[in-house]
């Protein structure tokens, strides 16, 4: 297997693939098979793991092992796969209301832990396989089968949720921005810890256009500010502006009139403190550019190594643990 | 030992078993001082049985009747299989422990009672309006009054321990007395204090002490003016061990994952009363165990279900609100055909229910308790020690037939302990496992002619990536099918699956009168009680059959006709009567509930009580 080069083809399971016509989730499918091709990756060692939803259905469709699981357990399982054998590559799926809403827990706790998991979260802001309900990435206001009146909830930010977890590989990308798409995928597959992914996706039947603003060509310039580590945070058309801290808030200004391009944030996700990640997370989308990219990256224990390094010190101390000695351990006495 | 003045004066007498209750505070370290005996009489060669009794709360308001904490030890020269109806003699420390215990104490039985705590305001704790100690209510009793915080006091002076401290050693004070009234040796615990208090000398000493000087002030005294001796049991012979049923359950496991030669994997959340298992097998980890305490119930099934997909022996520990969570991952291990084990040790219900108390009423949940067709195979133990043969049998069955099992145990045989003879390792069958690794025609649904099992395939393995999931599968590929015959295949097959694991474990048999008019038939943790209840039966020559279950799903083979050997069965379950629906469903049967659900094991006579009433 490992003579011969991969195709994406060899990717591709021999399943039909059931999106809509016109679903975001076939440019990412198609950016993670471009892109295991291109690494290389090892079929037999990758699992693909998910959950409940329209991007759970991935696993079926990639042609490496896969497991589609119940709703918003996939980071548990996920868990289970990597803790029993921490050579395996494992991805794990899911979207919005898998991830944030039932899965929660599960997710906050894996990224906490720093099991090596690569995390793919497609968030398209509605529940769409179970046809058109608001989900807890969903604006307040928004209109759905579910909030005729409209969501009253505020809504997660999915990458603020990832930070606050502890997340030590956070990063968001687009999957109509196929060659941003594929730098972070290549990027997170490098990963050694949790590697969390934001993919805005659009759902062209429930929620047609919820990521316009950062899509639409016409306006994206202006309304996405792209994080690349060592680069001044600028963004608009001809990089008319720029992003500066004031005080603890991040706020942008033209560069030139405004202030001077050594004024902009120098963005570097690998700080020790996560705060400035987390004020780029939370800008206020509707006055502010979203941002695109690493939003943090630095080195954190492993999970699964940790776990495995206590068995193998307690073997080089113990031994390899005799059953014999087990069953005869504490007092012990003899009826003849 | 020291040699008493009063010796001469004390008589010995030779019993055939004693049962004795440590009661006091929760803070008085009642469980400690009750397996401190129970590992001494074990060495002494007895057959024993215990009974643990404590609050859910860790330290209930001091002094007061919730906040009772209690341990009974049972220990013979005879074959015994439960801790006893009613206590000999009971050890209280304060007047909320002889509240509450006096009741059950046998009449005429011993009272060693701590007069140190008999103040104003205790009586007062335990909602004592008298000093019962002054009253009529001892009546009848042998009551032996001792002021153990005083003696305590005195035997630790000058070893410089603040007071809280010097105090907290007067439950071993007490331990001596009833080493010496029982003619226990006192080395085994002293020896055990110096382990257990390594790193604080002082309290060696202190501890020490405490227990010397309770043994010898009933020696030197002469307030006993007997004192009872229990022979060694005539046990089988062979090495044995005192075991709890967490600690045979963690034990078990070990074993079954190098009978199969499997990593073990444990998920699991830490609930009351089953968390010693994860305790004990965190211990274990120079035996390649993976434990893995999860964010919660859930993930700790799916963990574990994550694990049996990656190759690994894969467990989850819970307690029934724990089982109720896992249903739906439950659901996912059926319709994938997954092996994972998951270990219920039961306790009262519903909800929160009694946390620290035994329930058998978990026995629906684990049959039924998934939506839809989702049959699995449910075993029980019936003892602390069968807790490890049922444990390597749950994760046999498992690993053999491609299956979620769930093991019954309870908080009763989870916590409760007895002599164990241990197993020969070399006697142990192997659990046949393999890993397929042909690519060669490989359809992950394809299923073994004899059991049904689907092949089990390691991801890692080159050839075989294939998906799996909660999605209907097609039989053979495991595709997705929406098919509807398909699916009604399927649901038969799973089930066809599960009741085929009948034809791979031994056929019931029926104990006592092999027909007649009465069958008794139990399941699990009640064995000791309706064990030692036919013995009786039979001393008294009553005609009744017995059969206790280890497997609930599928049952043996050949129930039904056991069954219809018999005019009428009589079925005790510490619940409001759950194998006796799932008889009635299978078989016609005329079935008679006998029902006990107050967080407590049947009483040897309650059993009793109800074959002699079906008898008439």
């Amino acid at each position: 297997m490992n003579a011969t080069t991969l195709t994406k083809k060899d990717y591709k399971s021999d399943q039909d693939v059931r999106w809509c016509p016109g679903c975001g989730d076939y440019a990412i499918l198609n950016a993670v098979q471009g892109v295991f091709a291109e690494l290389q990756m090892d079929r037999a060692k990758t699992v693909i793991v998910s959950g409940i939803g329209c991007s759970s259905r991935f696993p079926y469709y990639m042609n490496t092992y896969g497991f589609h699981t119940i709703h918003g357990r996939a980071p548990a399982v996920a868990t289970g796969i990597k803790l029993a054998n921490p050579e395996l590559d494992v991805w794990v799926v899911t979207g919005d209301g898998d991830a944030l809403s039932i899965g929660g827990n599960h997710f906050i706790h894996a990224l906490r832990r720093n099991v090596g998991l690569k995390v793919l979260l497609f968030n398209n802001r509605i529940y769409g396989l179970t046809k058109g309900q608001y989900s807890p990435t969903s604006l307040v206001g928004a209109v759905t089968k579910s909030s005729p009146n409209g969501a009253m909830d505020n809504p997660f930010t999915p990458v603020s949720v990832a930070l606050g977890a502890g997340a030590a590989f956070v990063a968001r990308t687009v999957d109509v921005f196929g060659k941003h798409l594929q730098e972070t995928l290549r990027e997170t597959a490098a990963v050694k810890g949790s590697a969390f992914v934001e993919i805005l996706q659009n759902c062209n039947i429930f929620n047609d256009g919820a990521w316009m603003h950062v899509t639409d060509k016409d306006i994206k310039d202006d309304h996405v500010v792209e994080l690349r580590a060592g680069q001044p945070l600028r963004f608009g058309k001809e990089l008319s502006h720029g992003l500066r801290l004031r005080g603890f808030e991040v706020e942008k200004f033209q560069v030139g009139t405004e202030g001077g391009a050594e004024d902009c944030i120098n963005w570097n996700p690998s700080t020790p403190n996560p705060g400035l990640a987390f004020a780029m997370a939370q800008l206020n989308e509707r006055e502010m550019p979203v941002p695109l990219g690493v939003f943090r990256n630095v080195e954190r224990a492993n999970y699964e190594q940790s776990v495995h390094a206590q068995i193998a010190e307690a073997r080089a101390k113990l031994g390899n643990g005799d059953l014999k000695k087990l069953l005869h351990s504490g007092d012990t006495w003899t009826v003849s | 030992m020291s040699t008493g003045q009063s010796d001469a004066k004390v008589k010995v007498e030779v019993v055939e078993e004693i049962v004795i209750r440590f009661a006091g505070d929760s803070g008085d370290g009642m469980q400690l001082t009750g397996t401190q005996f129970t590992t001494t009489s074990a060495l002494v060669g007895n057959d024993l049985a215990t009974f643990p009794d404590y609050p859910a709360e860790i330290r209930a308001p001091a002094g007061t009747l919730p906040g009772v904490s209690a341990f009974q030890v049972r220990f013979a020269s005879t074959d015994i299989h439960s801790p006893g109806d009613a206590p000999d003699a009971l050890v209280a420390m304060n007047p909320a422990a002889l509240k509450v215990n006096l009741k059950e104490l046998k009449k005429g039985g011993l009272i060693i009672v701590n007069e140190g705590n008999f103040g104003k305001i205790d009586l007062e704790k335990a909602t004592y309006t008298y000093n019962p100690l002054e009253s009529s209510d001892l009546d009848g009793f042998q009551v032996v009054r001792v002021d153990l915080n005083k003696l305590t006091r005195e035997a630790l002076a000058g070893l410089g321990l603040d007071t809280k401290s010097t105090l907290r050693c007067k439950n071993f004070f007490a331990l001596g007395m009833t080493y010496w009234v029982y003619s226990r040796p006192i080395e085994p615990t002293l020896k055990w204090m110096e382990g257990q208090f390594k790193k604080r000398p002082e309290l060696v000493e202190a501890n020490q002490r405490a227990l010397k000087a309770g043994y010898n002030w009933c020696d030197i005294t002469g307030v006993f003016q007997t004192r009872f001796e229990v022979p060694p049991a005539k046990l089988t012979p062979g090495k044995y061990r005192n075991i709890m049923g967490n600690q045979a359950t963690a034990i078990g496991l070990i074993a079954a994952s190098r009978l199969a030669n499997l990593q073990l994997f444990l998920g699991s959340y830490p609930i009351t009363p089953a968390s010693d298992v994860l305790h004990d097998l965190s211990k274990m980890k120079q035996y390649g165990v993976v434990t893995f305490q999860a964010e919660d119930e859930i993930a700790a099934v799916c963990s574990a279900l994550g694990a049996a997909y990656a190759g690994n022996l894969a467990v989850t520990t819970t307690s029934g609100p724990g089982l109720a969570l896992k249903g739906e991952a439950l659901g996912l291990a059926v319709m994938t055909e997954l092996p994972i084990v998951v270990i219920d040790v039961q306790r009262g219900g519903p909800s929160t229910g009694l946390p620290t108390k035994t329930e058998q009423a978990d026995l629906l949940q684990a049959v039924y308790g998934r939506n839809s067709e989702a049959p699995l195979c449910v075993l029980a133990a019936s003892s602390p020690s069968d807790c490890f043969a049922a444990t390597v049998e749950a994760c046999r069955i498992a690993l053999e037939h491609m299956t979620p099992v769930i093991l019954l145990t309870d908080g009763y045989i989870a916590n409760g302990a007895e002599p164990w003879l241990l197993p020969e390792i070399e006697a142990l069958k192997p659990i046949k496992t393999s890993f397929r690794t042909n690519p060669e025609g490989y359809l992950p649904y394809s299923r073994d002619p004899v059991t049904l099992a689907r092949p089990w395939v390691k991801p890692g393995t080159p050839g075989l990536e294939h998906r799996i999931g909660g999605i209907e599968k097609a039989d053979g590929t495991g595709n997705v099918s929406y098919d509807p015959a398909n699916h009604e295949f399927m649901c038969r097959t799973r089930a066809e699956k599960v009741a085929r694991i009948a034809n791979h474990f031994p056929e019931a048999t029926v104990k006592g009168a092999q027909s007649g008019k009465l069958l008794v038939l139990s399941w699990g943790g009640t064995y000791g009680s309706v064990a030692a209840a036919l013995e009786h039966c039979e001393k008294q020559k009553h005609s009744v059959g017995w059969v206790h279950l280890r497997h609930l799903n599928p049952f043996p083979r050949n129930l039904g006709e056991l069954i219809k050997r018999f005019d009428k069965v009589l079925v005790p379950e510490l619940n409001l009567g759950q194998l006796i629906r799932m008889i009635r469903d299978q078989f016609v049967v005329h079935a008679i509930p006998f029902n006990k659900i107050q967080g407590r094991p049947f009483m040897t006579s309650e059993v009793i009580g109800a074959i002699e009433k079906e008898l008439g």
